[in-house]
């Protein structure tokens, strides 16, 4: 099911086949193209596949931008022991909300991509760690699996080749954290969702303690596309070193939110105005957060500007998760910076002092100051706090929180400081979260 | 403890999903399907699910402790999640908090007197563009308003309620 129109201005990879009837179906797979991918790959050498990918430009969709098929290069495949394909659709960053439509409407493309992967590593077993928000995706996974598996499309000898593989779902309980990579694969093992330090990275050291292709479901579900059209193709869909297209998320004060496939470097004024309609009842853009919650957030005059990984990189922000809010002039943006540190520090697995503590003292600061309660000093100390958090944790859920803070204070100092005067309603104060 | 035929098999399924020996990667799974049929994590099922994984029911309860769909005392019969994260507060999900609780009644992680209805604050459910959603136990409803939350409430109260996705 589609939850908004689609955009003519889309570029249409991923959500190609969305909107056909019976979109998840085996069936409708096969008849658009559906796991001819794996056969072609299945007479490639691995590393001519990883060649492919890295002329595609392929980078993580889930946040992190890096390139896939550097990434599936660094996997040993002749330790002796067995390799691991997994697939992170864990999706909980806040603004992202295309993982889950991609296993609605095409669950065999993601499962293509990820036996690709398997194929490369000459993996037996992938994994599909889906949060648990979202079980009616479990059922349409699993169904899809199981087709895959009635038609002898996955389990032992995949099309001829002499080669097994199986792919399960595995469900997450409620956990942010269980999106970073290690901190998946300890829940994955059964335990709480805490971060393992790096190096050693998944790829050397993944899922039970062995090499491990670990992807975000988007990643994985442009695989098959890629080995069908050739990396040069999906290389082309958008700029350098930033290829093919993104889901990108788009909610907030626009007048048509909703998920767009776009190509990477598509403008965000464009993407604002002619994508979803322009700003709600008129108002005047105010802010942006371009990539999830964790990114940091965009001035209206900042806004002037690229998608892409290195364009929002440059502009000290990140394309991230490719979850975009856009918020107009009557937002209040104390109240935004709270509730993101809020979310933080909920989240925050409590391994690691600075983000455990950091969160939990922006978090008493923020709420403090959005009851009416703001001193003078505070805008400083939490500045000092985030930039104090920065690079000092395990995992990146520390920076997550650290960056969009700083960044909240930095660029909307005037309105924190107009804050100090303002008495605020008791009905608007500080809002249960235990 | 004895389990639905359904849910058994899914047990069954999980325990061999893993490489040998490590049966524990089915520890929340199997936490979440069972609370999904009894209700709640309770200390019975949590030396079940320790014993059938071979581990310790302490290392099942940390586990507990810490992902927070799993849930320690009996929730209502339909829990509903409102998600006020920055998307949905942009678009009212707090306001819509609110109202649940002033409608209902409860507060968050709290349940009414009949069983019926639990709330929750919720983070993040992936329903963004579609703000404000909430859930109600897995079922999404996007662009909820006020008004259309007591329609929701009332189909829950009279036994009407339909699946919105």
């Amino acid at each position: 099911m589609l939850y908004n129109e689609p955009s003519p201005l889309e570029v249409k990879v991923v959500s190609a086949r969305f909107g056909l009837p019976n979109s998840a179906s085996i069936d409708t797979y096969l008849a658009n193209d559906g796991y001819n991918a794996i056969q072609k790959a299945l007479g490639m050498e691995a590393g001519a596949i990883i060649d492919e990918l890295k002329t595609s430009s392929l980078r993580g969709r889930g946040g992190a931008g890096f390139p896939t098929g550097m990434k599936w290069s660094f996997v040993p495949t002749n330790t002796g022991k067995p390799t691991y394909v997994i697939c992170n659709a864990d999706e909980s960053e806040p603004c992202t909300c295309k993982d889950r439509l991609l296993m609605e409407n095409d669950p065999h493309q993601m499962i293509e991509g990820m036996m690709i992967a398997g194929w490369v590593i000459k993996s037996n077993r992938g994994y599909i760690y889906i949060r648990g928000e979202y079980r009616y995706l479990i059922d349409i996974v699993d169904r899809a699996i199981a087709e895959a598996y009635q038609r002898g499309y996955l389990g032992k000898n995949v099309f001829g080749s002499g080669w097994d593989f199986d792919v399960y779902t595995h469900t997450g309980a409620g956990a942010y954290e269980c999106g970073e990579e290690s901190a998946l694969l300890e829940s994955l093992e059964g335990k709480r969702g805490v971060p393992r330090l790096k190096p050693p990275f998944p790829a050397v050291i993944g899922a039970f303690q062995s090499p491990t292709i670990l992807n975000n479901c988007e990643t994985f579900s442009a695989v098959p596309w890629i080995m069908l059209h050739g990396g040069p193709a999906f290389a082309e869909l958008g700029t350098p070193k930033n290829g093919g297209t993104r889901m990108t998320c788009v909610s907030g004060h626009v007048n048509k939110p909703g998920v767009y496939e776009l190509p990477l470097g598509f403008p965000l004024m464009r993407l604002i105005n002619e994508i979803c309609g322009g700003m709600r009842n008129g108002k005047k853009l105010k802010a942006v957060i371009p990539g999830g919650s964790s990114s940091p957030v965009l001035k209206a005059d900042e806004c002037d500007i690229a998608l892409d990984f290195d364009s929002l990189a440059k502009a000290k922000t990140m394309a991230g998760s490719g979850g975009l809010l856009v918020l107009d002039e009557d937002t209040d943006m104390v109240a935004v910076a709270l509730r993101t540190i809020k979310f933080y520090a909920h989240e925050s697995c409590g391994w690691c002092i600075p983000c455990r503590e950091g969160t939990t003292w922006l978090k008493k600061i923020l709420t403090r100051y959005h009851n009416g309660g703001g001193r003078r000093g505070d805008i400083d100390t939490i500045a000092d706090l985030a930039n104090n958090m920065l690079g000092k944790t395990f995992c990146p859920l520390g920076d997550a929180a650290a960056m969009p803070t700083a960044a909240f204070v930095a660029k909307f100092r005037d309105e924190f400081e107009a804050y100090l005067e303002k008495s605020i309603p008791v009905e608007s104060r500080e809002f249960a979260m235990v | 403890m004895t389990f639905s035929p359904a849910l058994e098999a899914r047990f069954q399924k999980l325990l061999t999903s893993y490489p040998p020996g490590r049966e524990r990667s089915a520890v929340i799974p199997m936490l979440l399907y069972a609370q999904d049929e009894i209700g709640h994590v309770s200390q019975e099922l949590i030396e079940e699910v320790a014993a059938r994984c071979g581990i310790t029911p302490l290392e099942v309860d940390e586990v507990v402790g810490y992902y927070s769909m799993l849930h320690r005392k009996p929730l209502g019969k339909y829990h509903v999640q409102v998600c006020t994260n920055i998307c949905c507060q942009a678009i009212g999900g707090e306001q819509l908090y609110h109202h649940a609780e002033r409608t209902l009644g409860i507060h968050n992680k709290q349940v009414t007197a009949d069983g019926l209805i639990s709330l929750e604050e919720v983070e993040c459910i992936g329903a963004c563009s579609w703000a404000p959603a909430i859930q109600v136990n897995y079922d999404f409803h996007h662009h909820v308003t006020p008004e259309g939350f007591d329609d929701l409430m009332q189909t829950l109260r009279d036994g009407t309620y339909q699946k919105s996705s």
